[in-house]
């Protein structure tokens, strides 16, 4: 294995999507709505078949504006069918997302006889290959995917800072949060704006199976280490970042064991969330499973040492 | 400052920092994706490809084809699509009654692992990699091992339900992705159309996938029908179950493993987001209709079935629309409907009752208005005048606005409640006044029963009062009042009536 230039960009990207996946992430665990991801990168399909049947083009700033709007939009309907007609947030979110991408799926295969659209190449970019599309930025030749992702990485970050306080309580006490006199509807859709735009700005770069990891993987990870807000952010940041690493090494080394060439960056960073998150489950340092183990031990030793006395047996 | 007005000022400054930074990182990336692009200049002139592909109604004698099932292809798709309908139907009202919807979801993409090394193992063995049965028992076995962390994740960690699915959604789905790289470099055996395994392949189907998916799907759906009861009690109680000596963790399992066999079945024959669908929104469309769980599940099993076989038979009809993605569309109309249309859950109903409840509320307030204002003109609470008051002593009584309390006005005149009084004043008709007397005491029931009987302090009162006294029903309000007369208590308002203190009939 020859480590080049090139393996560095795809860490670089694969840092960047973690960390601006990983901050608004941390948000949807704790309102439990993990699944907003998953569902928006599969709703977002017909916004992207009717960017395209409007321009004709497949230039990714009208593609990108459709898909972000129908991200957004999903979030509304969602909103909607859960609170006007009272069904469950899950599947109220199951239904949309089901219903949008059909209807994306009709729209493409409708127009598939003049239109060159395949919905797989649309929807799941290529991580290998992002640092082959290149920007001058600052005269330096950074991947494109850095520029645009690391941009929205900037814009999360800063929203978060700026509006922490209210989304910390909005999160944890809606209630509260409306008697002090802000919205928290408003900071939800502001949240899902985020998640939707990130979402959709990331798969275009980077594929989709890496941003519904990070979204909720590496927020997971730090929900099991510590019990609180700022910590989980920048533990989630953390496993991110790691994660990515791992991840594209593993990609180009561990095939090799086989004899194979290499394979899917993008899951293999996915993967290597999904090991950091069971390695905090097994071996946290207080809610870990081991941990949970001996203190149950330790707990059962002195009454059972008491019992053997007083038995009557 | 506003933190909503800072909020919107920024998601204004956001939209505009997003637009401007990717016409810059577009405009830089222009040279690339031009390049991308020039291989398909054959494309569509904006706005003109949806002109191009009307659609083209089928003949009477095509539709009769089609909905007897005369043509061998049509009749293995749409029967199995309906028997995958009531199975996914059945299961999913139990999903949905726990809140786990979205499970088929996450169980269908933890699938992807378990074909992928399927087919490696077929491969080495020497076989042909694509065989059906092989392909199903490992998406099956991935699918249990997805549903079993799921579980595990539940039961041992603090995150719920959703971080699980979360979780095992994405990490198997990555992992699937990395085995599928690698198979794709396989010089033994191309995987190309292994992804059809996932999305689907409606229209190919022969005879050996009707067979299993109807067979395996009817076979679900009479298992969860033999293991109604213990079902409904795992959904409404589990806790109740498990201190009655279920193995509630066990029929979990087995729940969860119809789901995820009907889930697998679903998904190679009619596709990923299908299945998903097919479980979330029939039993979702069901529950608006009745409040009933065997009727929920019967409803929610038929209407599986109709959308099943209507998308698919709308799909034979007309060519180039996808089976899977009519179906879909078929189902989430029929939960449109429901959700709009449906007699007592649904929005329409709901908010038809509301409307009619807050009128019943205004007109009760306005004549306990008019009432109190009558009281304080009078020198005797117990005798109190009929005379005629102004519009703004009415105004003053409550926080109501100008137009809300001239609509109020106006539906009281028509029930003969409220009459013009002389000089452009109103007055309450004899049948207004002696209803304005009643509401007023069943008001001052009400409160007195909340201090003396709720502990409900006195300065908490009128509002107490006021959202429930509307609700009480006639002969509740007279038990309540005999039983205050029996502990001899008048009825005067137990706190200061507000904009009239100088009241001498309220005792505070």
């Amino acid at each position: 294995m020859n480590w080049t230039s090139f393996d560095t960009w795809i860490v670089v990207v694969g840092i960047v999507t973690a960390i601006a996946c990983a901050v608004p992430g941390c948000f949807l665990v704790l309102r439990k709505m993990s699944m907003m991801g998953d569902a928006i990168s599969h709703a977002v399909l017909p916004g992207i078949a009717v960017g395209f049947l409007l321009t004709g083009s497949r230039s990714s700033l009208p593609m990108f504006l459709a898909a972000a709007l129908t991200g957004v939009l999903t979030a509304v309907f969602t909103q909607w069918v859960s609170k006007f007609g009272r069904v469950d947030r899950g599947a109220a979110m199951g239904i949309v997302f089901t219903t949008l991408f059909a209807i994306g799926l009709i729209l493409i295969v409708r127009a598939a006889d003049n239109v060159d659209l395949d919905p797989g190449c649309v929807l799941y970019g290529a991580m290998e290959l992002a640092p082959l599309d290149t920007v001058s930025f600052l005269s330096f030749q950074i991947p494109r995917a850095v520029l645009s992702i690391g941009s929205i990485m900037l814009i999360n970050i800063v929203i978060i800072a700026a509006l922490f306080k209210e989304f910390r309580i909005s999160s944890f006490d809606p209630g509260l949060a409306d008697t002090l006199g802000f919205s928290s509807n408003k900071l939800h859709y502001l949240l899902m704006t985020m998640v939707a735009v990130t979402t959709v700005a990331a798969f275009e770069a980077v594929g989709s199976i890496i941003v519904i990891a990070m979204l909720i993987v590496p927020p997971a990870t730090a929900l099991l280490l510590t019990r609180r807000l700022v910590p989980m952010i920048l533990i989630s940041c953390g496993v991110g970042t790691i994660a990515a690493a791992l991840g594209h090494y593993g990609a180009i080394t561990i095939p090799g064991w086989f004899g194979f060439d290499s394979t899917s960056t993008s899951g293999m960073m996915a993967t290597a969330t999904g090991l950091l998150f069971v390695l905090a489950w097994f071996f946290g340092p207080t809610d870990g499973l081991l941990s949970q183990l001996l203190r149950r031990r330790q707990d059962l030793e002195e009454p059972e040492a008491l019992r053997s006395v007083s038995a009557p047996d | 400052m506003n933190i909503i007005s800072v909020i919107s000022r920024l998601q204004v400054v956001i939209v505009v920092c997003l637009i401007g930074l990717f016409l810059v990182s577009c405009s830089n990336g222009h040279g690339h994706s031009h390049g991308h692009s020039h291989g398909h200049s054959h494309g569509p002139k904006p706005g003109g490809s949806l002109a191009r592909t009307e659609i083209v109604w089928p003949t009477a004698e095509e539709i009769t084809d089609v909905a007897f099932l005369k043509n061998y292809n049509t009749r293995l798709v749409v029967i199995s699509a309906t028997c995958l309908g009531i199975a996914a139907g059945i299961v999913g009202a139990f999903l949905l009654m726990r809140k786990r919807s979205l499970m088929g979801d996450a169980l269908a993409h933890s699938t992807l692992p378990g074909i992928a090394v399927a087919f490696i193992v077929m491969v080495l063995m020497g076989g042909e990699g694509k065989s059906l049965p092989g392909l199903i028992l490992g998406a099956t076995i991935a699918g249990v091992l997805g549903l079993l962390t799921m579980l595990a994740i539940r039961n041992t960690t603090r995150l719920r339900d959703d971080v699980a699915m979360g979780f095992v959604l994405s990490v198997s789905f990555g992992f699937g992705l990395v085995l599928l790289g690698i198979i794709q470099k396989m010089p033994q055996a191309s995987a190309a159309g292994l992804e059809s395994f996932i999305y689907g392949k409606t229209a190919s189907m022969v005879a050996v996938d009707f067979y299993l998916t109807s067979g395996i799907a009817l076979c679900a759906a009479v298992a969860t029908l033999a293991l109604f009861k213990e079902f409904t009690l795992l959904c409404f109680d589990e806790s109740f179950a498990a201190t009655e000596g279920w193995p509630t963790l066990w029929l979990d399992i087995l729940l969860l493993g119809l789901v995820t066999a009907v889930t697998v079945i679903g998904m190679q024959s009619v596709g990923l987001i299908l299945i998903i669908a097919f479980l979330i929104t029939p039993p979702a469309a069901a529950r608006f209709w009745t409040n009933r769980l065997s009727t929920m599940v019967l409803l929610s099993a038929v209407i599986g079935a109709v959308s099943g076989w209507l998308g698919a038979s709308i799909s034979a009809l007309i060519p180039r629309l996808p089976a899977g993605a009519l179906i879909v569309v078929v189902t989430s109309s029929i939960f449109l409907v429901s959700m709009f249309l449906a007699p007592s859950r649904g929005i329409f109903a709901r908010s038809w009752r509301q409307r009619n409840l807050r009128k019943k509320v205004d007109r009760q307030h306005l004549l306990r208005g008019a009432y109190e204002i009558l009281e304080a003109n009078s020198f005797d609470s117990e005798h109190v005048a009929n005379r005629s008051f102004s519009r703004a002593e009415l105004l003053a009584k409550r926080t109501w606005k100008a137009k809300q309390l001239d609509r109020i006005i106006k539906a009281e005149t028509s029930f003969d409640h409220l009459v013009a009084g002389p000089s452009g004043q109103l007055q309450l008709s004899e049948s207004g006044f002696g209803e304005a007397a009643r509401i007023t005491r069943n008001h001052r029931l009400w409160e007195i029963y909340l201090v003396t009987h709720a502990d409900i302090a006195p300065s908490h009162v009128d509002r107490d009062a006021d959202m429930v006294e509307h609700i009480l029903e006639a002969d509740l309000v007279r038990r309540l009042e005999r039983e205050l007369r029996n502990r001899g208590a008048s009825i005067p308002s137990p706190h200061l009536i507000p904009a009239s203190t100088e009241n001498p009939a309220t005792a505070s």
